[in-house]
Formats: C-alpha cells, sequence, structure tokens
C-alpha cells in the first residue's frame, strides 16, 4: 500500500474518530446549554419589547445573533469534519485509479488530508475569535486545498481508460 | 454471512431507511412545522405589541418544541445515513483488518446495531424529553443516542486496531477476499459522476459561505430588530415575520442543496466498489446508475429552484430523492442475489 493511501484511510478513520468524539463532547457539555441560551436570548428580547425596554431587547438579539453564530461553526465543524473523513477513506480505496504518478497522487493526499483537518478546524476557530480575519483565512485555504484535490481527482479519473 | 456483506446489507438498509425517513419529513413535517413556527412567532409579536410578557414565553414555549422536533427529524435523519456510509466504508476496509472471522462479524454487527440506535435515539428525543431522567437537561433518549455514538466510535477504533494489525504484518485466518478490480461503465460512470457531484458541492458551498452565509447573517439581525420596533410600539409586525420566514426559507434551501449534492456524490463512489456484488445483467446495471445520478442531480436543483417556483419545485426535488432511493433499492435487490461466491470461494460462506 502506498504512502498516500495510508495517510488518507488511516487519516481518515483518525479524523472520523475524532470528528465524533467531537461530537459527543458536543453534545454531552455544549449543544443543550448553548441552544438554552440561544431560544432564552430571544424569548428574552421579546420579553423587554413588550415590557418596552428596547434598549435591554436590542442586547438580547446582540446575545442571541453571537451565540447562533458560534451554534452554527460548532455544528458545522462537527458534520464537516465527518463528512471530509469519509472522503479521505473513501478517496484512499481509488487513488490508484487516478490516472497520474505516485508522486502527483501522494500531493493530492496531502492536499486533501491538510483541507479535511484544517477546514472545520478553522470554522471552529471562527468561534472563539470573532471577527479575525486569519481564522477566516485559514478557512478559506483548507476549503481551496480540498476543492483543489477534488478538481484533481476529476481530471484523474476522466483521464483513466477502461 | 461475512462481515462484509453484512456491513454492505447493513450500510444500504441504513442509507435506504434514512432517504425514506427524509422523503417523508420533507412531504408531511417540513413545511407543515415551518407554518406553524411562523404562526407561533406572529402570536409572539402580537403578545408584545399588547405587551402582554406571559403571552410572549407561551408562544416562544411552542416555538422551542416546534424548532425541537424539527432539528431532531433532520439529525435523525442526517445520522442514519451518515452511518449507512461508514458501514459501506469499512465493508472496503475488511480485507485489510486482521481480526478472527468472528471479532470482524460481531464488529460489523455492533456498527450496524449502532447505526441503527443512533437515529433512534435522536428521533425520541422530542417525545421523550425529559421524563424521568435524573439529569437537569439530558433525557433517556439523549442517552440511548449518545450512547449509540460511544458504540459506533469504539467500534471504529476497533476497525483501525485491526487495520494497524495487518499493516504490522499479522493476517487473520478467513479473511475477506479482496474485492475484484471492477473497470466496468458502472463503476466508471459511478465514480466520475460521484466526483463530479462532490466538487459541485463543494464549489456551491464555497460560493455560500463567501457570499450568502454572513449576509444571511446580518440580515437576520436586521429582521429581528425591525420586527421588535414594530411590536414593541404597539404596531403589526407581520411583515418581518414574513421576512424572517423567507429568510429561512433561502438559508435552509441552500444548505439542503449543499449537502445533498456532496451526500449522493459520496454515496455514488461508494456503490461503485459494490458493483461486482451487484448481481443483475448489463441492462439493470445501467438503468439503476442512470436513475441514481438523475435523481443525485434533480433533487439539489430543485431544492435551489423552491425558492423561485414554490411547491412544485419541491415536489420535484422529492421525486429526485425517490428516483436515488429506488435506484439505491435496485442495487440492493442485485446484491441480494448476489450467489456469494466470493466468501464461498475463500471457504468464508457460513
Amino acid at each position: 500500500m502506498s504512502a498516500a493511501r495510508k495517510l488518507l484511510i488511516f487519516g481518515g478513520l483518525a479524523l472520523a474518530a475524532f470528528g465524533m468524539l467531537y461530537g459527543l463532547h458536543y453534545a454531552l457539555f455544549i449543544e443543550h446549554q448553548t441552544l438554552d441560551r440561544m431560544g432564552g436570548s430571544l424569548a428574552t428580547a421579546f420579553v423587554d419589547a413588550a415590557e418596552r425596554n428596547l434598549p435591554a431587547a436590542r442586547l438580547a438579539i446582540d446575545q442571541y445573533t453571537q451565540t447562533k453564530y458560534d451554534y452554527v461553526r460548532q455544528v458545522d465543524a462537527h458534520s464537516h469534519w465527518i463528512g471530509l473523513a469519509m472522503l479521505m477513506i473513501v478517496f484512499g480505496a481509488v487513488l490508484e485509479r487516478l490516472a497520474f504518478t505516485e508522486r502527483t497522487r501522494f500531493v493530492i493526499a496531502v492536499a486533501l488530508a491538510l483541507g479535511s483537518f484544517s477546514f472545520p478546524g478553522a470554522v471552529l476557530l471562527q468561534s472563539f475569535t470573532h471577527g479575525n480575519p486569519l481564522s477566516s483565512a485559514l478557512a478559506v485555504a483548507g476549503s481551496a486545498l480540498v476543492i483543489g484535490a477534488m478538481a484533481a481527482a476529476v481530471v484523474g479519473f476522466t483521464r483513466q481508460r477502461s | 454471512m461475512s462481515a462484509r456483506r453484512l456491513l454492505i446489507f447493513g450500510g444500504i438498509a441504513l442509507i435506504a431507511g434514512g432517504m425514506l425517513f427524509g422523503d417523508i419529513f420533507a412531504v408531511f413535517v417540513l413545511h407543515q412545522n415551518g407554518g406553524r413556527t411562523g404562526e407561533a412567532l406572529l402570536a409572539a409579536t402580537r403578545a408584545v405589541a399588547a405587551q402582554d410578557s406571559s403571552g410572549v414565553k407561551e408562544a416562544f414555549a411552542r416555538i422551542g418544541g416546534l424548532l425541537e422536533d424539527h432539528g431532531t427529524k433532520l439529525d435523525a435523519h442526517a445520522h442514519m445515513i451518515g452511518a449507512g456510509y461508514l458501514a459501506l466504508l469499512l465493508s472496503l476496509l475488511q480485507p485489510y483488518v486482521a481480526f478472527s472471522f468472528r471479532s470482524r462479524k460481531i464488529l460489523a454487527q455492533l456498527f450496524v446495531a449502532g447505526g441503527l440506535l443512533l437515529p433512534l435515539g435522536i428521533f425520541l428525543i422530542h417525545y421523550i424529553g425529559l421524563a424521568y431522567s435524573p439529569f437537569p437537561v439530558i433525557g433517556w433518549a439523549s442517552v440511548l443516542a449518545d450512547s449509540a455514538g460511544v458504540l459506533l466510535i469504539a467500534v471504529l477504533v476497533g476497525e483501525a486496531c485491526g487495520l494497524w494489525r495487518y499493516f504490522r504484518g499479522a493476517r487473520a485466518d478467513g479473511a475477506e477476499p479482496v474485492l475484484p478490480p471492477d473497470n466496468g461503465w458502472e463503476s466508471r460512470m459511478l465514480l466520475a459522476g460521484g466526483t463530479v457531484l462532490i466538487l459541485l458541492g463543494f464549489l456551491y458551498g464555497a460560493w455560500y459561505a463567501g457570499l450568502d452565509l454572513y449576509e444571511h447573517e446580518a440580515r437576520e439581525k436586521t429582521i429581528l430588530s425591525a420586527m421588535l420596533k414594530a411590536a414593541g410600539s404597539g404596531g403589526y409586525a407581520a411583515q418581518a415575520v414574513a421576512d424572517y420566514g423567507g429568510l429561512q426559507a433561502e438559508k435552509a434551501v441552500d444548505i439542503a442543496a449543499h449537502s445533498h449534492v456532496i451526500e449522493f456524490g459520496l454515496l455514488a463512489i461508494l456503490l461503485s466498489f459494490i458493483q461486482p456484488f451487484v448481481f443483475l445483467g448489463s441492462y439493470w446495471k445501467r438503468f439503476w446508475v442512470k436513475l441514481l445520478l438523475a435523481g443525485s442531480i434533480i433533487l439539489p436543483v430543485f431544492v435551489l429552484l423552491e425558492i423561485r417556483l414554490g411547491l412544485i419545485a419541491g415536489g420535484i426535488a422529492d421525486i429526485g430523492g425517490f428516483m436515488v432511493l429506488i435506484a439505491l433499492m435496485g442495487m440492493l435487490a442485485g446484491v441480494l442475489r448476489y450467489s456469494g461466491a466470493l466468501d464461498a470461494q475463500e471457504g468464508n460462506a457460513r
């Protein structure tokens, strides 16, 4: 088995297990509390508005949008890690069918692995560093690596002969 | 039955079950749930206008229940299909798992059981709630779902250990035979079509994250502020509530199109591996491949068009999902007809 194949299969299994562990940790210790906080702040905003306290309502809306910003990214990180892990394992299984040299296949495998680890990680990082361009840049770079690897795979599969 | 065949049957059954559940959810629950959530939000704005704080709290309790109902059904659908994908993936790795026939089979049985219990637990969260639960926020259904999640992780770790043993030189008695190389039309079409679908999904996801995600988040805040301003001054906030509903629909179709096209692409690639197990004539094998790829494009495209064309597009999208489901069942029928020759040749048939 080639180094590229090992990287994708073992890296994919490790990433899937990590994504699941993160999901389990999130479901047990964070998700319910986050949902409660999100629903609570939105309800508080409406109650404050009913009591004609619009400044307090606006503050509660701010809190709601911030919590939702974090929630969306936390859930996205979980689902993207596992999804990309599956993709790594699948491409590990079919890598030999890409009509490229071994070296090119290795470069594609490294790009896919790096992007699969870093893209969801950068998305999660955004929830800790609101508005920081570094985490957004990392997410863009990670997704570009994955997209580049996929585009190369399309070319590789199209070039193969029956 | 060998671990590989168990994982193939279990995986396809989980994916088909998850898709059928998704279709039922889309037709009978999704839009109705959205409508009731909109009504509850409108009731909340009316309560704000009437300075009725307890009315607001009642409306939000209703919204919370509706969102939980929606979210848990969506999660049950996604997790059942995800577990099915992982089962198919593990089936591919079986020749390289250096454990005994019995250990591999136990791991496969545990994985399929976990893949079934996880979505079941998630589905029951809304109905069981916190009844008889000793925990403040986690109910028994969540405990079931989380335990099934732990089971899946444990099986994955076990399979990884088996792989590690294989690469350290260990070989198991009665190892699964390596699948014969299949470079037929069906396999190549599924592989190339699936990769193109995934690439399209990634490009659309990047487009969504770059252009729509932040705009949607900003618009949500603006709409909610406008809603509270109108209702807080005793006015009517129906327009803001309608805008809010429209925004949620926009977000939902964007995310659904992105995730479905990628999932179908992954499914197509996975199905390309099991074509040697699909014991059907060339005509039917090609027919199921074409139907699956056609449905895989129709569903996400018409989900996206739902905002412009309304329920007609929604109906066509559901038909697309149904086409994928039928193609999957057709291939499953082919797998069921499979003679088991590969296993029998190696003396693994039980």
